[in-house]
């Protein structure tokens, strides 16, 4: 009897060395979480030729570039709805979206919910770092109440987005939530999300030690990714208890069957092919 | 040939798919609505998609999406929800990414008058989004002319990887006429990198300036980004790289002017005063030249089929022989600063705003106004 063993998995071999090194934060956890994605790629044996990757703007947006697949920044907020495009004239590809919670949530909240509604065979990762990075930290829809940012000077005066309820409550078939601190936990997320048919909707906590947590005496990156982690509980039975300070629930929320989009188009009218 | 009645919008959809359209997505918005409607029935059958989108936003994104993807791609919109597209616009010609938009002109600013026409959007098509930008405008003035402009829209739009507008107004998109539906349409298919070609630049220079565009799956795996980028593909923001990078954006249309440009004149050789117009004025400016004549005035009409790339030489050489020229046109004065720009000949202005078009009887007097 052979051995099937998997080659291990080597990030290099997902990545274009030539752009290194990459721009981001020391600190910063954008980096584990791409780790976690190609990761997942590698574990599912995707073929690098058939991934698409989608970005929007911000330090997100940025990510995209780094991965050796087929790689698109779009524009802020966008992502979803370029993929949208790219995923129904090409059914073949593999599509996944690396945003924000700024580009998500506030300027592409709209496209986020209809996505999520349609149920294309998409996979959404959402990188919350709770700030706007990029611009030199201004507050998102997920920067927490009484955080200092450039634009909350007296504090953040409005409650955070729950992404993943927002995602669930839109028709999201597939709903996950992982911190970076958590890199395999992380992997297998995604890993389901992407094998999941219809929309998958990951939020992955990420730190932004540079300028979220300098401002608002976070600590450094381990404080940080702890401090994550400690907000959440596993999801599970009994969970549903909306207890301090585990304030969030991560692992795999949402899992449900509804008609792919895609596959509903092609099977009623046509389409490619 | 098939002769066929058809409404101006129809004409539109059955262009681009004759053009080989085979992806569309769309936000209703009046009075664009029956090219979605049109292309939601066809599509499918043609071996596309049809997507209703969230907004005029998400429209452009998808089909950009779409374009990127390998599918020659369209959206129809109107005033407000072309507003809502110049952001991806923009992003459409840095990538370099073929795709039309059909933007059926009605009265503006604002929400305006949905029902009624305008042609408000000359300068919001040409300068709309942010930045320096290449764009192509074809402007048809009859459904047989829609029909064939949205089909040379793609050509241009694939063979110079770049949007392209179809832009004309209300009275045109909604007129029923006879078009005759050719047997055989002529295409342009866009230039494809070779599958696993080695060493393939996405942006790289080429002598007609348009680089051959990565098929994603043929094993290339390029980038592309908004970001000022490289013949690699990735974001730069060395000057001289930059200055080279928009440049050959902007060159890459004047290159190809020549064939770009395209305009219809109308007894202009020996013409006392010209007339410059498009779409449905360009029609009244038609019988008014042939009225004018009749009563001796000498007068001739000129009439740009694309709007941008302006036809600046025909327009130059034709004002040069007349007395004066007369920009008509259904907004407060668009076209007339272009043509003011290109000639030193007197340039009266007719302008509507009521959306009403203008009458051959308006122009016939306005022409006569300026006789001295």
């Amino acid at each position: 009897m052979t051995e099937h063993v998997a080659p291990p998995f080597e990030i290099k071999d997902w990545l274009r060395l030539q752009l290194m090194p990459h721009f981001m934060c020391p600190g910063c956890g954008h980096g584990i979480a791409s780790r976690a994605l190609l990761w997942a790629a590698h574990e599912l044996r995707l073929d690098k030729d058939k991934l698409a990757v989608v970005c929007g703007i911000g330090c997100s947006g940025r990510v995209g570039a780094y991965i050796d697949a087929n790689t698109y920044h779009t524009t802020h907020g966008r992502p979803l709805a370029f993929a949208t495009g790219l995923k129904l004239a090409r059914p073949d590809l593999t599509v996944v979206v690396i945003t924000g919670d700024g580009d998500c949530l506030a300027i592409g909240g709209n496209h986020l919910i209809h996505a999520c509604r349609r149920n294309l065979d998409i996979t959404c990762l959402m990188l919350n770092n709770e700030i706007y990075g990029m611009t030199g930290g201004q507050a998102s829809p997920t920067t927490h109440t009484d955080r200092i940012t450039t634009t909350t000077p007296a504090g953040n005066m409005e409650p955070s987005f729950d992404a993943c309820a927002l995602a669930e409550g839109a028709g999201a078939s597939f709903v996950g939530r992982e911190v970076t601190r958590q890199a395999p936990a992380l992997k297998s997320l995604i890993k389901a999300a992407i094998a999941h048919k219809g929309f998958s909707f990951v939020e992955a906590f990420s730190d932004c030690t540079e300028i979220n947590g300098r401002k608002n005496d976070l600590g450094e990156s381990p404080e940080m990714l702890f401090a994550q982690k400690d907000e959440m509980r596993p999801a599970g039975p009994h969970d549903d208890e909306p207890f301090r300070p585990h304030r969030l629930r991560a692992g795999i929320l949402v899992e449900r069957e509804r008609p792919e989009y895609g596959e509903t188009y092609r099977a009623r009218v046509g389409g490619p092919r | 040939m098939s002769l066929v009645t058809l409404p101006g919008n129809r004409a539109s959809a059955l262009g681009a798919l004759a053009a080989g359209c085979r992806f569309f997505a769309g936000y209703p918005i009046t009075p664009s609505s029956e090219i979605a409607e049109t292309m939601a029935r066809e599509l499918p059958r043609h071996g596309g998609v049809f997507v209703q989108m969230e907004d005029e936003i998400a429209s452009l994104a998808a089909v950009v999406g779409a374009s990127l993807g390998g599918a020659k791609a369209m959206t129809a919109t109107s005033g407000p929800g072309f507003s809502l597209m110049q952001e991806n616009l923009g992003y459409a010609a840095m990538t370099e990414t073929p795709c039309v938009i059909v933007n059926v002109m009605r009265g503006g600013p604002s929400t305006g008058m949905p029902t009624r026409p305008s042609q408000g959007d000359i300068m919001q098509a040409r300068w709309g989004t942010h930045g320096d930008h290449p764009i192509i405008v074809v402007a048809p003035n009859s459904v047989q002319e829609i029909y064939e402009q949205t089909i040379r829209a793609f050509n241009l739009a694939e063979e110079l990887r770049t949007p392209v507008i179809v832009l004309y107004d209300e009275v045109i998109a909604h007129l029923i006429e006879a078009v005759a539906l050719p047997v055989e349409v002529v295409t342009t298919e866009r230039k494809w990198a070779e599958r696993g070609e080695a060493g393939y630049l996405p942006y790289a220079e080429t002598p007609d300036l348009v680089p051959v565009m990565s098929r994603p799956g043929d094993g290339h795996r390029v980038h592309v980004t908004g970001l000022t980028h490289t013949a690699e593909g990735f974001p730069t923001q060395k000057p001289e790289l930059a200055e080279r990078a928009t440049r050959r954006l902007l060159d890459k249309i004047e290159l190809h002017r020549d064939r770009i440009e395209a305009c219809e004149a109308l007894r202009s050789d020996d013409a006392d005063v010209l007339i410059v117009a498009i779409g449905i004025v360009a029609r009244a400016a038609r019988r008014a030249v042939v009225d004018l004549r009749a009563q001796g005035i000498k007068a001739g009409l000129l009439r740009p089929i694309t709007q941008w790339s302006f036809p600046e030489r025909a327009l130059r050489e034709a004002a040069s022989r007349a007395r004066a020229v007369l920009v008509a046109e259904m907004n407060a004065g668009q076209l007339a600063l272009e043509v003011e720009r290109l000639t030193p000949t007197k340039v009266a202005r007719l302008n509507r705003l009521d959306g009403e078009p203008i009458s051959p009887a308006e122009i016939v007097h306005a022409v006569k106004e300026l006789r001295p």
